[in-house]
């Protein structure tokens, strides 16, 4: 990360906690938009709590939740006036800093042959609200991909640089979490600018406020707020408890690095292959993966030019085309190499997991299939990376 | 993980291109042709810039107006002066329009990437080279950089296998190579006619035949995945160390900086750990099926 | 004969051979010559020897009924030509075209696969010699029907 020095989200040793009452929220916004941040967060949309541009708190959910297992989402009514009283949708943060499509450049066929056209770059700041432990946690792993290494991507670059981070402590957790697992939540821990904490109390809405940096402090300058906040630290740790209660789901992770790479062979990977249907849900809504492809076009003069960069899925089977034939041709092999990728070899490639244990590959499968469900099969029957045998 | 590279040279980054993602134009010189399908480009700078420094096994991306990107080595020589060259086998869309590029045509580039072949680090020992088919190309750049500084190498055996005669890359300069005396070079064709005088069979069976200290050598490999395969079973025999043995791999490219994560090959990215890896990095993974 | 038996003894092929059975192959041993453009051998002729190469090139040709022939194999110093005469019916499968003047020791198979028959553990000794060869030869030439130079579709 030392790259990335352009990250605001430097957390002070000592973090100031204040308190924002329910009524004086909106100024929150108002302080975002009179810095230049475009709002970005959670709403109601596609029948589901998705992120989208908000312009105004009304557009927040409030009052709404939503019941998530298996290849099932709901949303319902709660019954009280929460804003961020949800888990996660089928929408990631990754659809604003990794863009699902868009223009990389184009070229124009000249006189002098070819003149390239970088695209030009957004410069509208982000507000990104409502941001999950779980997520936080997903664009910190996202970081590194794109800011890490040797290159930086420069379109990631430039959206997250100026990125305002508004993180939400969750006060739920689906049947379908297991972030505790990953040790990726419930509770924030570091990498925000302003982590919200809602309490939702007898005659009582209010939002208690961490504030991770110096730009997050700026912003709360202009939102009235109380600086009495005794007690507000050991709120904040009863409902990451209780929230750490409710996890849906479990996964073991001790030595899964090695686990799954030396169960290369194993029969489940012909048992989750019979059920997946190669479809690339689990990629599209994980808010880790990566992958990209790239589409040149032309027009119709083809004087005209320009490259494409969308997401692209492991389990496609174009994903590892080559001239003599495809790397990973069987179902099979590409939920190996997802699930490998996602939850041993990351170790190796970024020093962390790739799953933060936010449960959207579960819920979003089509036909339930489980991570944590496939690891606990693995685990229980290791075979040493030989086929295992069947028994009569 | 990775601390193997640390001595090794490091990938040459090209400060001209502050982003990875963007081609320079560059305008051909010739297009030269090899063998019925393979051609060689050289090209240079539209803009009269410099030439980006490479490294011996490293590659860039050739864009080709409207048609995308393909990953091709550099198979020109890095010690002097002189524009980029690149041998091509034609394959695909952008190859297929690459080969009909006439001097004066205009491709974007996007690189050199990856890490090269660790010429300096087998100095002071034997090195072999081998080569099949188009695999030859990613090693001229090696050859020509021990060449140029022979004097620091042992014993230096180039072994290169085609299907046929007419397959056979750069054969005036084998001719060359073969003429010295202070290289051995081995061909080996998979079939022949009686035209032909020189070696049939495989290039591996080659190997047990040259003269080297298997103890004290660096071998090269480039080549279709499972004659490198071969290859490695052979050098095996005669007890040479896994960590002595390099070979240059090939996955589907589309970024080349690590972004788009196509070229992934168990834990690593290609086009930023590769192409050239050492044998060790990868040997639980050649045995695999589709890795 | 002294000169035959060091050299036999020295080959990889025979190494480690008790000496009693290296002698009795010296005793099937003769040294022999062949001129550039020669054959050693032709497809389905009876094969009742086999030959260390000591210096020359040898191509193995296939060929398709006219003058066109396709080399499959080209085997020089220290190669191990044929290996027709232990298995039945002892004929060769392909043409010994000599490519450049080669010097050989031919070893007579007929003799001593006779001998094989009568002393088992001499044809142990033997097919433990000749079957990595013909493996060897079986790997290599699943390699060439790959074709893995070739662009596959």
């Amino acid at each position: 990360m030392e790259k990335n020095e352009t990250r605001p989200c430097t957390l002070s040793a000592e973090k100031e906690i204040v308190a924002v009452a329910r009524k004086d929220f909106p100024a929150l916004f108002d302080s975002l938009w009179a810095n230049g941040f475009r709002i970005l967060g959670p709403t109601l949309g596609e029948g589901a709590i998705v992120y989208d541009e908000l312009h105004g708190v009304d557009d927040l959910p409030s009052g709404w939740t939503d019941e998530q297992d298996g290849a099932t989402y709901r949303l319902k009514k709660r019954s009280d006036e929460a804003l961020f009283g949800y888990n996660v949708g089928p929408h990631a943060w990754k659809k604003f800093l990794f863009p699902p499509k868009l223009r990389l450049w184009r070229a124009e066929a000249s006189n002098n042959g070819l003149n390239i056209i970088e695209e030009k770059q957004t410069e509208q700041k982000f507000a990104l609200i409502g941001v999950k432990a779980c997520e936080l946690k997903a664009i910190l792993i996202q970081d590194q991909v794109f800011l890490g290494g040797e290159y930086a991507d420069p379109i990631y670059q430039n959206r997250r640089k100026d990125a305002l981070l508004i993180a939400v402590n969750c006060t739920q957790a689906g049947k379908t979490c297991f972030c505790v697992s990953m040790n990726a939540g419930p509770r924030v821990e570091s990498g925000f600018d302003l982590c919200l904490t809602e309490v939702l109390a007898e005659d009582a809405h209010y939002f208690i406020v961490e504030i991770g940096s110096e730009q997050g402090a700026g912003i709360m300058a202009n939102v009235p707020h109380s600086n009495q906040t005794q007690g507000a630290e050991k709120a904040i740790q009863a409902i990451a408890t209780n929230t750490a209660q409710q996890m849906g789901r479990v996964m073991d992770t001790e030595n899964i690095q090695a686990l799954l790479q030396d169960n290369f062979e194993h029969s489940r990977w012909d048992d989750v292959a019979s059920r997946c249907l190669t479809c690339a849900n689990c990629t599209m809504a994980c808010p880790t993966c990566f992958c990209s492809t790239v589409e040149d076009v032309t027009d119709i003069t083809g004087d005209h030019a320009e490259r494409w960069r969308q997401w692209d899925s492991c389990f496609t089977m174009d994903f590892t085309y080559m001239n003599h034939g495809h790397a990973r041709a069987s179902a099979k092999s590409r939920y190996r190499q997802w699930m490998t990728h996602k939850l041993s070899t990351w170790f190796d490639q970024f020093g962390t997991s790739g799953c933060v244990g936010c449960g959207r590959c579960i819920t979003w499968c089509p036909v339930a299939i489980d991570i944590t469900e496939e690891v606990s099969a693995i685990r229980a029957n290791q075979t040493g990376g030989k086929p295992a045998s069947s028994s009569l | 993980m990775y601390t193997v590279f640390e001595n090794r040279q490091g990938t040459a980054v090209p400060e001209s291109l502050p982003n990875p993602l963007l081609p320079v134009p560059y305008r051909v010189l010739q297009n030269k042709r090899n063998t019925h399908d393979v051609f060689t480009l050289d090209v240079e700078p539209v803009n009269g810039g410099n030439f980006p420094h490479f490294l011996p096994g490293q590659f860039n991306m050739l864009y080709f107006f409207g048609k995308g990107d393909a990953a091709i080595s550099i198979s020109g020589d890095p010690t002097t002066e002189q524009p980029f060259r690149h041998t091509i086998r034609r394959a695909g869309v952008v190859t297929q329009a690459l080969e009909k590029l006439k001097p004066g045509g205009v491709l974007g580039i996007r690189g050199p990437f990856g890490v090269p072949w660790p010429v300096k680090e087998a100095e002071g020992q034997d090195v072999l080279l081998v080569a099949g088919g188009i695999g030859l190309a990613p090693l001229r750049p090696a050859m020509y950089t021990l060449l140029a500084n022979r004097d620091n190498y042992r014993k230096i055996s180039l072994f290169h296998g085609a299907r046929t005669p007419e397959d056979l890359l750069y054969v005036t300069e084998l001719e060359q190579w073969r003429s010295r005396l202070d290289l051995q070079v081995w061909v080996s064709v998979d079939a022949a006619t009686r035209n032909w005088m020189g070696d049939v069979g495989v290039v591996t069976k080659l190997i047990a035949k040259a003269s080297f200290d298997p103890l004290n050598v660096v071998a090269l490999i480039c080549g279709p995945e499972i004659m490198m395969r071969f290859t490695i079973q052979e050098l095996e025999k005669i007890q040479i160390k896994s960590d002595k043995i390099f070979l240059s791999m090939e996955r589907n490219m589309k970024c080349a900086v690590g972004f788009c994560g196509h070229c992934q090959y168990g834990p690593h990215f290609l086009c930023k750990e590769g192409p050239v890896f050492r044998y060790d990095q990868v040997q639980s993974l050649l045995g695999k099926r589709e890795v | 004969m002294e000169l035959l038996e060091k050299i036999l003894a020295q080959h990889s092929f025979l190494k480690d051979l008790e000496k009693k059975y290296l002698q009795l192959m010296v005793g099937c041993a003769s040294n022999v010559r062949f001129d550039a453009g020669t054959f050693i051998y032709r497809e389905r002729e009876d094969a009742n020897h086999f030959y260390i190469l000591r210096a020359g090139k040898v191509a193995l040709e296939i060929h398709n009924g006219g003058c066109e022939a396709i080399t499959i194999e080209t085997l020089a110093a220290g190669d191990v030509l044929g290996w027709a005469w232990l298995v039945p019916p002892y004929r060769w499968h392909a043409d010994a075209h000599v490519l450049e003047m080669t010097r050989a020791i031919a070893l007579d198979g007929k003799c001593l696969r006779d001998k094989c028959r009568d002393d088992h553990h001499l044809g142990y000794e033997l097919m433990m010699r000749i079957v990595p060869l013909i493996t060897h030869q079986l790997q290599a030439t699943q390699l060439q029907l790959m074709d893995v130079y070739g662009v596959r579709k």
